[in-house]
């Protein structure tokens, strides 16, 4: 980053660079690329990333207590897709001439976000369901969007991620559905997980567009190409078909379909708990911060005896 | 809590998964680790989880030598004008389908 170019040379360039995300190019990381481009990627791919880090906590609550030796091994088998997810993105990332471990420190250190979602509690077995079906299909809406974004080595890890949700939320929905067929307690405790999960998977899309501070630039620069408002709306759309296909209601007694436009309408959603949430105030915020922080903790001699085996063998 | 410099200094791979035999090579994506055997175990766990992979190439990211974006025009401009390179620039009599 020695360059001095003028300004008259960055403004063609900038345009140059407008010109090839209007021809739908994919931007790859040795282009030449705006500086608030790089910064808004990193921030998005990193907060991405951090998330599904610490998505693996409230599932790996119920990694022991899982019902059936079936459901245990797919839940031990998702929870390690979502490393695996975190670290795809991390690795994009990188190639901003970011280092995953300052990225990495800035969780820890409490200074980066995550997506709200992961800071509510599992409180039963059926959350694990609620979570698959509802919180893992509102990441494939997004997802599935972000798999055009215009910068290469993030969409390439979106389309890697996208083929892997989809058990994700199949094995939740498997998870409700039995449920929801089950004795009467184990349907009650189906409606009760779907109760506390709708609003917060809803919020998951962001605040509505006019709210939203990022949404005009990341679309204007084809980072993301869907409004959120779009997003959840389609998000909606699919997903109150599957709940009436599993007997289940949506805790929203405002809900109504519009014949018009063919959509589900919902009520007003609850926007001061979203930023509650969001600004560190939710039901779990310190306890994922803490047991991100323990794992690193508990983890720092194997990674300190794997650099002492390299340095002896060198 | 921070991270020891020994850490840190886990070099990066670039991996690489062939799909099926026969098949190429193709970039999958990086990771960081130690040596060459913990980098191919690490390159099995992330990008092999569904049988993406029946090998695997892992290679020091700081040894890849690429063509820079600037270069397109001219370094690949030797290409741009010779269209007898394609089958399409030659005339055959009408009626022969063999090409």
């Amino acid at each position: 980053m020695t360059t001095t170019s003028t300004a008259s040379e960055d403004s063609s360039r900038l345009a140059q660079f407008e010109a090839r995300i209007a021809a739908d190019e994919s931007i790859e990381p040795k282009d030449w690329m705006p500086e608030r481009y790089r910064k808004q990627l990193i921030r998005m791919m990193a907060q991405h990333a951090h998330s599904e880090v610490v998505g693996m906590l409230p599932e790996g609550n119920w990694i022991t207590r899982a019902p059936t030796l079936r459901r245990k091994m797919v839940l031990l088998a998702k929870v390690q897709d979502e490393a695996g997810h975190g670290l795809y993105i991390y690795c994009g990332t990188e190639t901003l001439g970011v280092d995953r471990h300052d990225l990495v420190q800035e969780l820890l250190d409490g200074k980066a976000k995550y997506s709200s979602i992961f800071n509510y509690p599992t409180l039963t077995w059926a959350d694990i369901g609620a979570i698959g079906w509802l919180v893992d299909g509102a990441a494939i809406v997004n997802q599935t969007m972000l798999a055009k974004a215009s910068f290469g080595p993030y969409a390439r890890a979106m389309v890697r991620i996208c083929k892997e949700e989809n058990f994700h939320k199949r094995q939740g929905y498997e998870i409700m559905a039995t449920l929801a067929r089950g004795t009467g307690a184990q349907r009650a405790m189906a409606q009760d997980a779907l109760n506390r999960w709708w609003w917060p998977s809803l919020m998951m899309f962001g605040p509505h567009d006019k709210d939203s501070t990022n949404s005009d630039e990341l679309m204007r620069w084809g980072i993301k190409r869907k409004s959120n408002d779009e997003l959840r709306q389609r998000f909606v759309n699919m997903t109150i078909v599957q709940a009436q296909a599993i007997d289940l209601t949506v805790p929203d007694a405002d809900l109504k379909y519009n014949e018009m436009t063919g959509d589900w309408e919902t009520g007003p959603i609850d926007w001061d708990e979203f930023w509650r949430v969001v600004k560190g105030n939710g039901p779990c915020n310190k306890e994922r911060l803490d047991a991100r922080r323990k794992a690193d903790a508990d983890g720092a001699w194997v990674r300190a005896a794997a650099s002492a085996y390299v340095e002896k063998h060198a | 809590m921070t991270q020891s410099p020994a850490e840190r200094s886990w070099p990066l791979w670039e991996v690489f998964t062939q799909s099926k035999e026969g098949e190429p090579h193709q970039h999958a994506g990086s990771v960081h680790a130690t040596d060459a055997e913990h980098a191919l175990q690490n390159a099995r766990d992330v990008y092999a989880r569904r049988n993406e992979a029946v090998n695997l190439w892992v290679v020091p990211s700081v040894v890849i030598t690429a063509s820079t974006p600037e270069d397109v025009g001219p370094f690949f401009d030797p290409a741009n004008d010779k269209a007898y390179r394609h089958p399409q620039f030659y005339k055959v009599p009408k009626g022969v389908k063999v090409f």
